[in-house]
Order: C-alpha cells, then structure tokens, then sequence
C-alpha cells in the first residue's frame, strides 16, 4: 500500500509539471497572439508593455520564459493583474480559497450523506412504489440547472418569503468568513450548499441504486448470507462496500473539479466571493494572468483529488495496489 | 436407516413467477438424510438441484420465488423459523459451498478476515482468537504457509486454493450438515480429485453430513453413500450407492450410467447419451416428465409416478415399469456393446 501511494505521489508530481508546461504553451505560444498584450489588459501604455516583456522574459529563450512564469506563480508569487490596478493574483486566488473550500466541503457532505440514503433505501425497498419514486425524485434533481434552482432559491428566500418564520433567518446574499462570525458563515451557506448538492443527490443516488443492484447478485453475497450474517451486516460490510467503488471514484472527480472553480455558478448566484467568482471576472475582463492562474490551481486541485481517490480505490479494492 | 433423520424434506415445491409464466423449478422433492451421511444429489443442468439446497438454506432471496413444504433439520422446520433463527442455523449448522471460487469471496477482504467474519457471527470470541482459527482451518484444508496466507487477498490465491478457503470457511463452526453445490466444476480435474478427498477427510473428521451436488456420476460413486437422481424439478430415484449402481430402476438414472466409461467392463464403442432435452419447466408434459425421452415409454407413463419403493425397502423409484421387466432393457442401455455383436 505504501509503494502504491509513493508511486502514485510521484506520478501526480509528473502530471502536475506537465499541467503547467501545456498551460504555459497555450497562453504564450498560441500563434497570432501576443502574450504581452493579452497580459496587458485593455489600452496599454508603450511603457507598460515594455516592462512586462522584460518582466516575463518574454525576449529570452522558452525554458527561461517558462521558469520566469513558474516562479511568479509558485515562488514570489508577484502576478499581477494590469487590468485591474495590479492587484497581485495568487494572494488573490488564496483569499478566495476558504469560501469556494466552505461551499463544497458542507456541499458535498450533504450529497454524500443523502445520496446514500437514498441509494441504500431505493435498492432496499425494490419491488414496492417507493423505489420509482425516489429514482423520479432524483432525476429531477439532476434535470434542474443550479444556476435556475440557485434564482428560484434566492427569490424564495430573499424576498417573496424572506419576511415569514420559514426563512427569516437567511443573511443577505455574500459570504462570512467561518473565523469572523461563524453562525453567519453555517447560516449564509446552508441555501447554497442545498443548491449545489441537488444535482450531486440525483446523480450518485442513481449510480449508488444501480451499483447495489449489481453487487446483490454477485456471487460472494450469497457467501456472505450462507455466513449467517445478519441482513444489515450483509448490506453495509459486502454490498455497500463493493458498490462504493465507483461512488467514491466520481466523488473524487466531482469534488477536485468543484473546488478548482467548477462551482462558479452557485457562486456567482449567491455572490460568494471564491475561485470560481475570481474565475468568472477574470473571463469577463479577459484578465489572462488571472485566467492563468486559476486555471493551473483548478488543474491541481483536480489532478490532487483524482490521486485521492486512487489512493483510496486501492484501498477499497485490493486488486488495484497491484496493477 | 436408524435414529431421527438429521435432515428431512418433505413434498418441497419452488417455483418462481417470471414474464414467461410459473417455472416449477422443484416440484415435490422428499428425501432425508442421518447424521454423517453423505447424499450425491445429480441430474442434468436445470433439474433443480442447486434450488432445493438453496431452498433448504432459504438462500433464494428472488420476490418472485414460492415455497411449499418442509424441511425438518433436527426436528425444527426450517421454512417456518424467523429470520433470525434462520440466521443463527445458517453457517453455524448448516454450511454451504458453491461451484464458482473465483467469484464467492468477497474480494475486498482479507480471506482471514473472512473466515473469522463467519465465526465472530456465531460465537462470543475476540477477533485475535478468530483470526487464529482461522490460521487452524486454513492448515486443516492444506493451504501452505497458513500464517502468512490468511491476510492475503482472494485474488492472490487460485481457484483450487480458493475453494479450500471455501471449504475451510463453511467448516468454521462445524457444522452438521455440509451442502457442496458442484464444488468441483469449476477446476481442473487434478485439482477437482484433491478437493473431493479433501471434503471426504474433513467429512471423517468433523463428523458432518454433506449432500453432494454433482452432474458427474463417477464423483457420486467415489465419495456418496446415497443417492438421490433429479429430472426436471422431481426425484426419480433413490437409493443407497450399490443400489442406483448396481441395480438402477429408472430409465434416466440408465441413461446417466450409460455416460461414464468404466474401466472394469469392456471397452464401449461409444458413450452413450440420452438424446432429447429436458422439458420446459414452465410446462411440464402430463405424466412422466421423462417420458418424451424414454425409449422405454409405454400406457401408464400418460400418469404421473409416485416416487415408491418397489426394489427394496430403501429403494426407491419413479417409473411405472414393473421391477422384473427391467433388467434385460437395462443392460441394453448401460452396456449396449455387450448386447450388440462384437465388430
Ligand atoms: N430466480 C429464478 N427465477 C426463475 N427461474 C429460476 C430462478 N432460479 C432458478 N430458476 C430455474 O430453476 C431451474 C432449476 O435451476 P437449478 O439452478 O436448481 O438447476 P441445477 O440442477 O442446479 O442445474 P446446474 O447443474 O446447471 O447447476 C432452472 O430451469 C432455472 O432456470
Ligand atoms: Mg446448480
């Protein structure tokens, strides 16, 4: 196990090296662009444009232009943004960090938690009405689009019965800070984080249902019953576990692709300032450096999750370590 | 046979409901079994063999399945105990392995981890004392370096190994009764020959019953003491091993026979085979089920036979035939080279 990890730490280092060198290629060396002027922002000065030529190296050979930007982004950490007073974009991306992290963790504890209920009990309950039923309340739940669920929420909230006991309670739209006010922050999230888990809810409960079906018939639960093990121990310890196999593995996807920015909608609907925020602005101002960056924290996270979830498919699955 | 029957089925029907129609898949089975016995169960694939051992285990969890009947273990009926009582039997004093080992471990656990789940669902131990049963078992079954295998995984072993760990696992609690539903299929016939000998000791030395599921009768003449024949959800014969061997009634158990080659006769030209298929299950013929297929079929077989004895006291039989008209057809179709001229 421990020489699976080791390998598999080695081989996201040589992925995440090989993010940045495509990042870095196609945002320097697309054809026909002009890498300063897009860094630049709109209406540069002759002078601006001068400084960030010589500032990303952009006159010298390609591996010292390429160490120049890694350094920006990884050592000094001095990006900055021209089309927007040159704020600097890393001390940027890691302020907005904690709010995009906040919204997906308790997002994906909810659709985890439900999710399973929902899976569980659907294949449980096989062969009565309340299977169907879960399984149509869950493909709504992936047929409505966050961006809508996330409008149709606020206008609940916010206003038409924002004033009733109901939903009195919810803050105005932004984010609170968990170390400033930590009830505001848990009071502030709780719409969104529902927002977002309701597609994830749909989705996993789906595959859950589907992967427990399967697992049901395969031979070692007939084992695990001949046993004489109990009904319970037979769901959770054999059918579950082997069904959470794939569960997990798109947990993983999911939450990676969230937490490097995926979750911009929701974010951009209840006006949390997070990545996916900073990402959205960026796109709208063409703010390259910002794109830039985002981008290759988005990659990482990704990259960094899918090797979580190697890593704990080979412990799910022993017949992965060897492979 | 003497004593209280260990095990005593009685008149068991399955069927299940299917788009098709009812599929009778056991349709009045009646046997029993004493104490340390050892049952070859055979007949052709679909008679329903592996559904009446399930059966008796209430292993089938199909919503669709229908059960009738008894089955007596001990004296208690075990289609009507609850859920848990039924819990607490299965495994403990009833064990059962099945035909494929490569798919009947969990993969995702440790085979030590496995074999003490099941003794740790039956008896007051700690896990370190389970886990060194489970080293015991797995040298009982010949496994080589049990110490070190025991937390290995299942796809670390083959399937033969597998099936020791099988057997090593149903033998956890002792058991009374060991059901091995074509423990053998699977392998490869030198691996088969050691498993068989490998349930035929542990048999000697745990003192359990084992009905035998099999479609190979030379298996049943090497390690069964009974036998019963299966044909399309029904018993058609019964009896003790030089009874069904020496002495068959029915004409498919002659059929069956006729099928292996045997090295104290004369060579045969040929095996012979029952021809035809079984029938559907989903609509059985009136009369005897073997009857489209039997070259012997006559009148009374439009009528369903009862399963009696008519050879002997413990010898019993389906087929309308009177016992004195049998046994010149027989020999014509277990040896048919000793009737025909010789080439
Ligand atoms: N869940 C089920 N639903 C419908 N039919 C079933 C079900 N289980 C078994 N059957 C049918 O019952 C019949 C008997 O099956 P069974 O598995 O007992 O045969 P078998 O004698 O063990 O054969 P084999 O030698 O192939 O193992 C088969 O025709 C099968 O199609
Ligand atoms: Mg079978």
């Amino acid at each position: 196990m421990l020489t699976f990890i080791v390998r598999r730490g080695l081989w996201t280092v040589l992925v995440m090296f090989a993010i940045t060198v495509l990042v870095f290629v196609i945002f320097f060396k697309t054809p026909g662009i002009d890498p300063v002027r897009q860094i630049a922002g709109r209406n540069p000065s002759p002078l601006v444009l001068a400084e960030i030529r010589h500032q990303f190296g952009l006159d010298r050979p390609f591996p010292v232009q390429y160490a120049l930007m890694m350094k920006k982004l990884f050592i000094t950490r001095d990006l900055v943004s021209y089309s927007n007073q040159g704020t600097l974009v890393i001390p940027e991306i890691f302020a907005a960090a904690p709010a995009t992290l906040s919204l997906v963790f308790g997002a994906a504890i909810i659709w985890v938690v439900v999710a399973i209920a929902m899976g569980v009990g659907a294949a449980v309950l096989r062969g009565t009405v309340l299977d169907p039923l879960l399984m149509i309340l869950a493909l709504i739940g992936i047929s409505m689009p966050v961006f809508w669920l996330g409008q149709v929420a606020n206008l609940i909230t916010q206003s038409r019965f924002h004033d009733t006991f109901l939903f009195s309670w919810v803050p105005p739209l932004g984010y609170t800070s968990l170390t400033q006010n930590p009830v505001r922050w848990f009071e502030g999230l709780v719409i969104p984080w529902i927002v977002l888990s309701v597609l994830y809810i749909g989705l996993y409960a789906r595959v859950l249902r589907a992967n427990l079906i399967e697992v049901q018939n395969e031979d070692f639960i007939r084992t695990a019953r001949a046993k004489g093990l109990t009904e319970r121990r037979v769901l959770l310890r054999h059918t579950l576990r082997n069904s959470m196999i794939t569960f997990v593995s798109l947990f993983g996807l999911d939450f990676g692709v969230l937490v490097g920015g995926g979750a911009l909608l929701t974010e951009v609907v209840f006006g949390i300032h997070g990545v996916g925020f900073l990402t959205y602005q960026s796109l709208t101002n063409l703010d390259l450096p910002v794109i830039m960056a985002t981008v290759v924290y988005g990659a990482f996270f990704i990259v960094l999750a899918n090797t979580l979830v190697d890593i704990t498919y080979a412990w799910l699955d022993p017949r992965v370590r060897l492979a | 046979m003497t004593g209280e029957p260990l095990l005593a089925v009685r008149d068991l029907k399955v069927s299940f409901r299917t788009e098709d129609g009812l599929v009778k898949a056991v349709d009045g089975v009646s046997f029993t079994l004493s104490p340390g016995e050892t049952l070859g169960i055979v007949g052709e694939s679909g008679s329903g063999k592996s559904v009446t051992m399930m059966s008796v285990m209430r292993l089938i969890v199909d919503p669709n399945a229908r059960f009738e009947g008894e089955v007596f273990y001990k004296g208690r009926d075990l289609m009507k105990l609850s859920r848990e009582d039924m819990r607490e039997v299965r495994g403990s004093e009833l064990a059962m392995i099945f035909q494929d080992p490569m798919t009947s471990l969990n993969p995702v656990y440790r085979v030590g981890w496995q074999i003490a789940e099941q003794i740790r669902a039956h008896e007051r131990i700690s896990r370190r004392a389970a886990h060194a049963r489970a080293i015991e078992l797995l040298t009982a079954v010949g496994i080589p370096h049990p110490a070190e295998r025991v937390d290995d995984y299942p796809h670390q072993f083959s399937g033969g190994m597998r099936q020791r760990v099988m057997i090593a696992m149903a033998l956890s609690c002792s058991p009374d009764l060991l059901i091995a539903d074509e423990p053998t299929t699977a392998l490869d016939v030198t691996i088969q020959a050691q498993i068989l000998n490998l349930i035929k000791k542990l048999k000697e030395d745990f003192g359990s019953a084992v009905v035998l599921i099999t479609h190979d009768m030379g298996v049943v003449a090497d390690i069964a003491d009974r036998v019963a024949v299966m044909y399309a959800g029904r018993m058609v014969e019964q009896g003790s091993k030089q009874d069904l061997f020496y002495d068959p009634q029915h004409p498919y158990t002659w059929g069956l026979l006729g099928s292996i080659a045997r090295l104290d006769r004369p060579k045969p030209r040929r095996l012979t085979a029952i021809p035809g298929l079984p029938p559907s299950l989903l609509r059985l013929p009136e009369g005897c089920a073997f009857g489209d297929r039997c070259p012997q079929r006559f009148d009374a077989c439009a009528q369903v036979p009862e399963l009696t004895a008519k050879a002997g006291s413990d010898h019993l039989d389906a087929c309308h035939l009177a016992p004195g008209d049998k046994r010149e057809r027989r020999e014509r179709t277990i040896h048919p080279e000793l009737t025909e001229e010789p080439a």
